[in-house]
């Protein structure tokens, strides 16, 4: 099993789509929510990931095609 | 002395002890030092302050620190230079500029940053340090390895240009280029991170690492004579460092070594990645990321990590923020250089741009006291004036030659 923490950036388009809940039942990923903001225009989740590597790979890039932000919690890793 | 508490939880405010960690397990909230300010008042002084090396360590009680200092001796006390040509064109009474753009050894605030998580990195025991950067960071980090003997790891997207690490590469670390997205790379990082348990400066060690800004703060208040100013202009990327200079305001008022503050704490951003200014522009808590597209590489972070608190840090001082273009950046460093002699990098350029706009528009009054963080240094990066600059004057080697030139600059600017 492998595990990603990640942080998801929802642009508006997006926010009232059942984007979560695709991950868990289509890639068989298990998720646990730890932190989230949700407004009417914008939203974010700071969550869990747990599959095996190849799920976690092919969910992360279904949620890229969606047009779903995926940053490692930490945001950004690489400084100037 | 014991004056740390570990750390704590900035959403939820959990404790854990202190270690190499750096989100809270709960909530996945960023993990921040804290201090017993009960412990160090009174032994913190105005005097035991101007008794240290004059060298950010000064304020060493205040930094995550519990050893001896392993690196970076002779890292800050930059001077604050009283910028008067600068102010007499800018219609302003005071501007003052704190000059990072020579902190030792590499140039840059992040000197700072850098000195404090290689100390800490060598006080828990690691043997190797290691960050993910394209600029300023990997040059500090290769600098403070060396010199402190530990092995360093830098990460760097491939496709950066050589001429940018060349800076880096020449402190022997072991480079290791990425191929893949911005955003591959990123999360790799994280990934490689998490796994190795290096001290990875802005990652593990993120908590301490980024206690390093607060002196950048603290030496501006010494130098200004114990005196907070009306208005600081600080320059944004991730969002750390104006977050930090205003924690180490409050720190020396909860110490009661500085009486009241009543300074306005202003984001300068460039408008090509500006999220922070953004949010405050449009008074909204909520950071929409960015994709950067501006020649202020080095504060060019899309999705600030310490965004929200930047805005938070503005809005509770009572200061504003301001983005400035590509052009304005330009002529923000030539402004700088021209008046006081100073050049700094696109980052200081950020900084001179926003607070010209800003006390244009009549944010910043011209008769209160203005200090402009100055954090780089223009030399690293001198290609982003290339376009810009071309010399004046060129002639035969004849002295005809030159007395003809000089008459026809004379009459050109008479
Ligand atoms: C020269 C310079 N100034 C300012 C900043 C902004 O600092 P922060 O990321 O803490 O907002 C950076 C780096 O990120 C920088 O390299
Ligand atoms: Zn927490």
């Amino acid at each position: 099993m492998a595990r990603l923490r990640v942080r998801l950036t929802f642009p508006p388009a997006l926010i009232q789509e059942p984007i979560v809940y695709r991950l868990v039942k289509d890639f068989d990923i298990v998720i646990n929510i730890r932190r989230a903001e949700v407004k009417a225009d914008h939203g974010w989740i700071a969550l869990e990931l747990e599959a095996d590597e190849r799920a976690l790979e092919r969910g992360v890039k279904w949620l890229k095609d969606k047009g779903v932000q995926v940053d490692p919690i930490e945001r950004d890793v690489i400084v100037p | 002395m014991e004056k740390l508490n570990g750390l704590r939880c900035r959403e939820c405010g959990r404790h854990y002890a202190a270690a190499p960690i750096h989100v809270c397990e709960f909530c996945f909230g960023p993990l921040e030092v804290d201090y017993r300010y009960d412990v160090l008042k009174g032994v913190v002084t105005r005097e035991s302050i101007a008794a240290g090396p004059p060298s950010m360590w000064r304020y060493k009680d205040l930094l995550p620190i519990e050893g001896d200092v392993a690196v970076g001796h002779h890292v800050g006390f930059t001077p604050l230079i009283r910028a008067q040509n600068l102010a007499d064109e800018l219609g302003c009474r005071e501007i003052w500029v704190k000059n990072d753009s020579v902190c030792h050894p590499t140039w840059s605030f992040k000197d700072r940053v850098v000195a404090v998580a290689v100390t800490k990195a060598r006080e828990f025991g690691f043997d190797t340090v290691a960050c993910a950067s394209t600029g300023n960071l990997a040059n500090s980090v290769a600098a403070h390895a060396a010199e402190g003997r530990l092995k360093s790891y830098i990460f760097i997207p491939a496709d950066l240009e050589q001429g940018k690490v060349l800076a880096t590469l020449v402190y022997n670390p072991t480079l290791v280029a990425v191929h893949g997205t911005y955003d591959e790379v990123n999360r790799l990082c994280s990934e490689i991170a998490d796994k190795y348990r290096w001290a990875f400066v802005n990652v593990n060690f993120r908590p301490y690492y980024s206690e390093g800004s607060k002196s950048h703060g603290f030496e501006i208040i010494e130098q200004l004579g114990w005196k907070t100013p009306g208005h600081i202009v600080v320059p944004c990327a991730g969002g750390s460092l104006i977050t930090k200079i205003w924690k180490a305001i409050k720190e020396l008022k909860t110490l009661g070594l500085i009486d009241g503050v009543s300074t306005k704490m202003h984001a300068a951003q460039a408008l090509g990645c500006g999220p922070i200014v953004t949010m405050i522009k449009n008074d909204t808590d909520v950071l929409v990321p960015v994709r950067p597209s501006t020649i202020a590489k080095s504060l060019a972070i899309g999705n600030p990590a310490d965004g929200y608190y930047a805005y938070k840090t503005a809005k509770e001082s009572g200061g504003f923020g301001e983005h400035a273009t590509d052009e304005e950046i330009v002529e923000g460093m030539l402004l700088l250089a021209r008046t006081e002699g100073i050049f700094t990098e696109t980052a200081g350029g950020v900084t001179v741009a926003a607070a010209k706009k800003l006390i244009e528009r009549g944010v910043i009054p011209r008769d209160e006291s203005i200090v402009l963080c100055i954090t780089g240094n223009g030399l690293k990066t001198p290609d982003s004036l290339q376009d810009r600059l071309d010399a004046h004057v060129k002639i035969k080697p004849s002295l005809s030659a030159f007395d003809r030139a000089l008459a026809d600059l004379k009459s050109q600017t008479s």
